[in-house]
């Protein structure tokens, strides 16, 4: 049985540095410290944590592998690059660690409805397969937008059982799927868990999540000191709410010597003022329930975030993320949508893997930053998904052709 | 006007036999103009005081009739700084305590202690934060401590015991209580427990306890009104302003008079 779900506390409750909180409606509060509470308790539970191994490692194929990136390495032309192959968990992507966990988790509260968002719909595919194994009703909301790019997740979702409810107000992705969830959980969360998908929302949610993707770090620490003896000189992994990112990273942050990387959507550019990139050009404040980088005008509204990768398509980072930035441990950055789809078609090529959109930003920047690296030198990319979802987008992207 | 001009109006109201009135209405729903004449228009027909919600991107606590007009209000350039702006310009003709419903985020962006002192300089008596629960108040009462502006707390159905007594203690001007799980908007009937529920805040609140959410008739204005203090009624004056429907406003508002309602 693997044991990877190792827990740690937040600095005070709920609170990272100055980002995080619970700003939410006064019916929820109610149930996000009963969450809290039912976690706690689960989480020092070796009945619930080894059930959490199990389902890991049976269901969905964990560990994943830590591969050697051979071809890709000599075309950097510098650092060694491992791949940490998300990509390879069931239904794609590194999401399913953390619905596993939390459908076991609304079990164990009595809690028989989910509902999620979605963006790419790859956290929506991993919540409908959750609620499919363990029989749990499910609603999904998904934006309009993203259901137009990303249609055969949506009818995945339905395969699996689940509703899924088309978003159709503001710019009809993330941001506004996670609106639309949040008000389903308010008129029904005395039965229903919301199931939220990245390390983002009020506490206890960043925390839980953030847990639940740690075994990705965890996993990537062992394989690489199996592998060369040694803690990686860098990671990389892309950043839209944060998940994959803070899964990867967490384990590592006390290992000074370990540079960490987050890659952020630039859209059409961070100039054009079209992107996805909150760290880069957000500032502080509230959204969906907790204190972090934002992008919004000079009224606090929201602003939309722009990016061919719906899962990164949303106008801020988690609290945690927007933390690590302002002590300065983990070192953010951004890529383009043109960047993005260069990464994703250069790892199709030399490594036989077509990665998520969102992976291919933080494979973009990682060739850079491997360039500039010595040839004794390691680095790490979190592939948090496959492209398979991305393909029609992709297509259209390029032109129905190849650029080559 | 001041927090406790604010809870006086609510019980005076109470100590004629009336039920408190406090219509909700989207600030610039119209235009920024508009908000004169709402407000003036409110305060003949025999309001209590008003709430003024400020529109923003995302109103996660707001339902459809709430959002459209949030949505309307954006498009006419509506902000949380022009609307304070605005009321401070005709300040001397208001004789209703004004509450301002807003969201966390415009305020975090006006600056804390400058939003409380435009605030007091345009007469504004209480604020509705829907989405700055109890723990996390004080970040606003800090800068509201030196004002005369209640922050007033919003209680709901699925506040426990404990957790209503440690929210009410220190409330100012009125304490809101949410009557359903749900956002705000139109609803045919309420829970069994919410009388229950009522009586129970009612008995511990220092200040007088408002229901609010779903109350959009002259009849659910006298059946919810029974059981508080009286009544905050969103979506229904809304939806009667947008389509120009004053008649039905004023009706709204007479239910709350004791002539009709005992």
């Amino acid at each position: 049985m693997v044991k990877e779900l190792n827990v740690t506390q937040t600095m005070r409750a709920g609170r990272y540095g100055r980002f995080g909180g619970q700003f939410v409606p006064e019916t929820l509060m109610t149930a996000l410290i009963e969450l809290e509470a039912a976690y706690d308790d689960a989480i020092a539970d070796p009945i619930f944590t080894d059930e959490v191994s199990y389902y890991l490692k049976d269901f969905v194929g964990r560990e994943t592998p830590l591969y050697f990136a051979e071809r890709l390495t000599k075309e950097a032309g510098g650092a060694k690059i491992y791949l940490k192959r998300e990509d390879l968990n069931h239904t794609g992507a590194h999401k399913i660690n953390n619905t596993v966990g939390q459908a076991l988790l609304a079990m164990r509260m009595g809690k028989k409805k989910i509902v999620a968002e979605t963006g790419a719909g790859q956290h929506g595919v991993a919540t409908a397969t959750v609620c499919a194994l363990f029989n749990l009703e499910c609603v999904i909301y998904m934006g309009k937008e993203d259901i137009r790019r990303q249609e055969l997740n949506v009818f995945r979702m339905e395969l699996l059982g689940a509703k899924v409810v088309s978003v159709n107000k503001g710019s009809g992705t993330l941001k506004d799927a996670v609106n639309e969830a949040l008000r389903y959980w308010v008129a029904n969360v005395e039965d229903t868990h919301y199931i939220l998908g990245s390390a983002l929302g009020p506490h206890p949610f960043p925390r839980i999540v953030r847990d639940f993707q740690r075994v990705i770090g965890v996993e990537t620490r062992r394989q690489i000191v199996e592998k060369e003896g040694r803690l990686p000189d860098a990671i990389v992994a892309c950043i839209g709410g944060g998940s994959n990112a803070i899964g990867m990273f967490h384990p590592f942050i006390d290992d000074e010597d370990v540079g960490l990387y987050g890659v952020e959507a630039a859209g059409s550019g961070i100039e054009t003022g079209l992107h996805a990139a909150a760290i880069a050009d957000g500032k502080e404040g509230v959204l969906h329930g907790a204190y972090m980088y934002v992008l919004q005008d000079n009224d606090g509204f929201i602003q939309e975030a722009h990016s061919i990768s719906a899962g990164l398509d949303y106008p801020a980072v988690g609290p945690e993320h927007s933390h690590l930035h302002d002590i300065g441990r983990v070192t953010y950055t951004s890529v383009t949508d043109a960047g993005a789809l260069q990464g994703l078609q250069l790892l199709a090529k030399v490594e036989g893997i077509i990665p998520a959109l969102e992976s291919a930003h933080a494979v973009h920047y990682a060739v850079e930053l491997a360039g500039t690296m010595g040839e004794e030198e390691i680095l790490v990319i979190c592939l948090s998904g496959r492209g398979d979802k991305d393909v029609q987008t992709v297509r259209d992207a390029l032109g129905g052709g190849l650029n080559d | 006007m001041t927090k406790q001009d604010l809870t006086n109006a609510i019980t005076d109201c109470v100590a004629r036999g009336d039920k408190a009135f406090v219509p909700y209405i989207m600030a610039g729903d119209g235009g920024l103009e508009t908000i004169k004449n709402t407000i003036l228009f409110l305060q003949q027909t025999g309001v209590t005081a008003i709430e003024l919600g400020i529109p923003f991107s995302d109103p996660v606590a707001d339902g459809p009739v709430i959002e459209e007009a949030g949505e309307r209000a954006l498009a006419k350039g509506i902000t949380l700084r022009k609307v304070v702006k605005e009321l401070a310009s005709f300040k001397n003709e208001v004789t209703v305590p004004l509450v301002i419903m807003t969201y966390l985020n415009p305020i975090l962006s006006y600056g804390i202690d400058q939003f409380a002192k435009d605030c007091q300089d345009s007469g504004i008596s209480g604020l509705i934060v829907p989405d700055l629960p109890h723990e996390e108040s004080g970040l606003l009462q800090n800068s509201l401590e030196k004002s005369e502006i209640a922050l007033i707390p919003l209680v709901s159905l699925t506040s426990p015991p404990e957790r209503i007594k440690k929210i009410t203690a220190a409330a100012e001007g009125f304490v809101y209580a949410v009557t359903v799980n749900g956002i705000t908007g139109v609803r045919d009937g309420f829970g069994d427990d919410l009388a229950a529920h009522l009586e129970q805040l009612k008995a511990v609140s220092p200040v007088p306890v408002l229901a609010g959410f779903g109350i959009s008739t002259p009849e659910q204005v006298q059946s919810i009104g029974a059981l508080a203090d009286g009544v905050i009624v969103g979506s229904a004056i809304v939806a009667a302003f947008h389509r120009n429907d004053l008649m039905t406003v004023e009706e709204l508002v007479k239910a709350s008079k004791k002539e009709i309602y005992s």
